[in-house]
């Protein structure tokens, strides 16, 4: 049963301020499982705990009760290599900015696995390997990663951490602030990296379009606690308790259930466009 | 770990020494800091730790937040106690190698140990206290005689409010950069000293651009608010004295006779109570 468990959160306690009179719960006995392979949303509001979570995944953050287990090692073991985790379970921070600093985007890719203590072959052979993998062309190898776009920034801030060839990629808000078009192809970019390399994702993301579209599994966050854990269908059907936590479903979802109320006999449980217009077009065949 | 420094940093409580004139809170804590250099004498320790003891609960900071303010200087704190130790000659207690440790270095060092610890907790009171805010309106209100002489004492404050705000944005900045880069494998505490200090380079960088964005960011904020110094400037909220106020500035001046009566009698005080 372990090798179908890749990482194991076993009631993770988080407080932040602790010993002043500020205590914030922010993570408050969380469990869940990630599997190989497989691509996981994680949603909720601001201030739910996403992005504390996450950086327990990776033992950035130390819990104040319950532990991480991966590969069924407890990682909060006092002999575990956790700077080797590190390079297992990548997690790429919401902003590039906090961690761009080489003069070109070659050296920073080849950080991280420099950082493995890798020989030099292995380590730019890894990047060059990277830097294709996110898209970005050879011209940028030799730019300053502060001259580049929002959108090409992100790409190398993956890239720096997919250099490392972790088993688990852990996005926090990749898609923030990007359009459309950029939103869309460092989506399928992930999706493709996981259909390829048959990685693991864990994506936290605001924007309920993007996991209905791309995820497995949906975890949903509130207050510290998890609300639901289960397929992307499953959760957005509980449109109501969503938006009672300042989330949604998908719009598409929204307009199925219009059509519904308007007469037209759809199927109220599509999240996707693709199965919002099959379900319409359906209807309207059978109607006409 | 960034986040246990606590010197400049704000505690929000409500009690009688946050809602003191910020003011009252500095000249108080100037008093304060005077009358630890007042008297060589151990004996004014006791009025002193006492009143800051006293001055600590009615503030409502833990204890151990305050304690934990002294974390970054320990350090400092444990080199000035080493030195005086060793290095004021007198009668000998013991010698360790080839270090002689002195009756009077020993007391020189407990007492420079002791009014560090004094004066640090002193500053920290005041800073836990009062928002950085409240604090530069009442340097700038206390200073504000010195124009006279054409200091600029608005632009003084104003720039000690921008960079006691700043504080805090750039220790949690630091924090992010520093898991940002952990997270790729980055390795801040093995390693010798050059290792050390190499391995800095990648949170500095990326630290001191955000620094001078910030920077920039926020004047270009001041602009555009037509902000142009400290002609004709008014205050939101004017600093006033209450009978609050004048109470703590009553149980200061009581406070400085009661060290300057033990500082000045300690030969006496010590007979009264029979020790000596």
């Amino acid at each position: 049963m372990m090798e179908n468990m890749k990482l194991i959160a076993d009631h993770l306690v988080y407080e932040y301020n602790k010993g002043t009179n500020q205590t914030v719960r922010a993570l408050d006995d969380v469990s869940f499982v990630i599997h190989p392979g497989e691509f996981l949303g994680l949603i909720g509001h601001t201030g739910s705990g996403k992005s504390t979570l996450v950086q327990h995944l990776n033992a950035l953050l130390r819990p104040d009760g319950g532990t991480i287990y991966y590969d069924g090692a407890d990682v909060f073991e006092k002999s575990y290599d956790r700077k080797a985790l590190r390079g297992k379970v990548g997690l790429v921070f919401q902003y590039p900015e906090h961690q761009l600093f080489e003069e070109t985007v070659f050296k920073e890719v080849c950080f991280g696995p420099n950082n493995m203590g890798l020989d030099i072959k292995e380590v730019e052979q890894r990047a060059y390997a990277a830097i294709a993998r996110v898209g970005l062309t050879e011209e940028c190898l030799d730019q300053s990663p502060f001259d580049l776009s929002g959108g090409q920034k992100r790409r190398v801030a993956i890239a720096s951490v997919l250099a490392m060839q972790p088993e688990i990629l852990v996005l926090d808000e990749p898609t923030a602030g990007l359009d459309p078009k950029g939103r869309d192809e460092l989506l399928s970019m992930i999706m493709d990296l996981r259909e390829t390399e048959g990685i693991s994702i864990v994506l936290v993301s605001h924007s309920m379009e993007d996991v209905a579209e791309y995820v497995d599994r949906i975890i949903v966050m509130d207050k510290g606690k998890i609300l639901y854990d289960d397929t992307p269908k499953v959760v957005f059907a509980h449109a109501k308790e969503l938006e009672a936590i300042g989330l949604s479903a998908p719009q598409v979802t929204y307009i199925l259930q219009d059509l519904k109320s308007a007469g037209l006999d759809v199927d109220t449980t599509g999240i996707t466009l693709a199965e919002a217009r099959n379900t319409i077009l359906e209807a309207l065949h059978w109607k006409g | 770990m960034l986040r246990d420094i606590t010197i400049g940093q704000y505690y929000s409580a409500d009690s009688v020494l946050h809602r003191l004139d910020p003011r009252t809170k500095l000249v108080g804590t100037l008093i304060y800091l005077v009358s630890l250099f007042l008297f060589a004498t151990p004996l004014v320790y006791v009025p002193a730790t006492l009143f800051l003891m006293i001055v600590i609960f009615s503030s409502k900071v833990p204890f151990g937040y305050m304690v934990k303010g002294l974390k970054p200087v320990l350090f400092l704190l444990l080199f000035t106690v080493l030195m005086n130790m060793i290095f004021v000659k007198g009668e000998v207690i013991a010698t360790i190698w080839k270090i002689e440790i002195t009756k009077e270095g020993l007391k020189q060092s407990l007492l420079m140990g002791a009014r560090l610890i004094l004066l640090i907790l002193g500053s920290n009171v005041m800073t836990l206290t009062t928002t950085p805010t409240r604090l530069t309106n009442a340097m700038e209100s206390v200073m504000r005689p010195l124009k006279l002489i054409r200091v600029p004492v608005h632009e003084i404050a104003m720039m000690m409010s921008i960079a006691l705000r700043f504080i805090p944005i750039l220790l949690d900045e630091t924090d992010k950069i520093m898991k940002a880069q952990m997270a790729r494998g980055a390795d801040f505490e093995s390693g010798n000293l050059v290792k050390k200090a190499k391995s800095l380079i990648p949170v500095l960088v990326p630290l001191f651009i955000s620094a001078f964005r910030r920077a920039n960011d926020l004047a270009m904020a001041m602009e555009a608010r037509c902000y142009h110094g400290g002609e004709g400037r008014t205050q939101m909220k004017p600093l006033r004295y209450t009978g609050r106020d004048y109470a703590a500035y009553m149980i200061l001046l009581l406070y400085l006779a009661g060290v300057i009566v033990t500082g000045k009698y300690s030969t006496e005080v010590l007979d009264w109570i029979g020790v000596r």
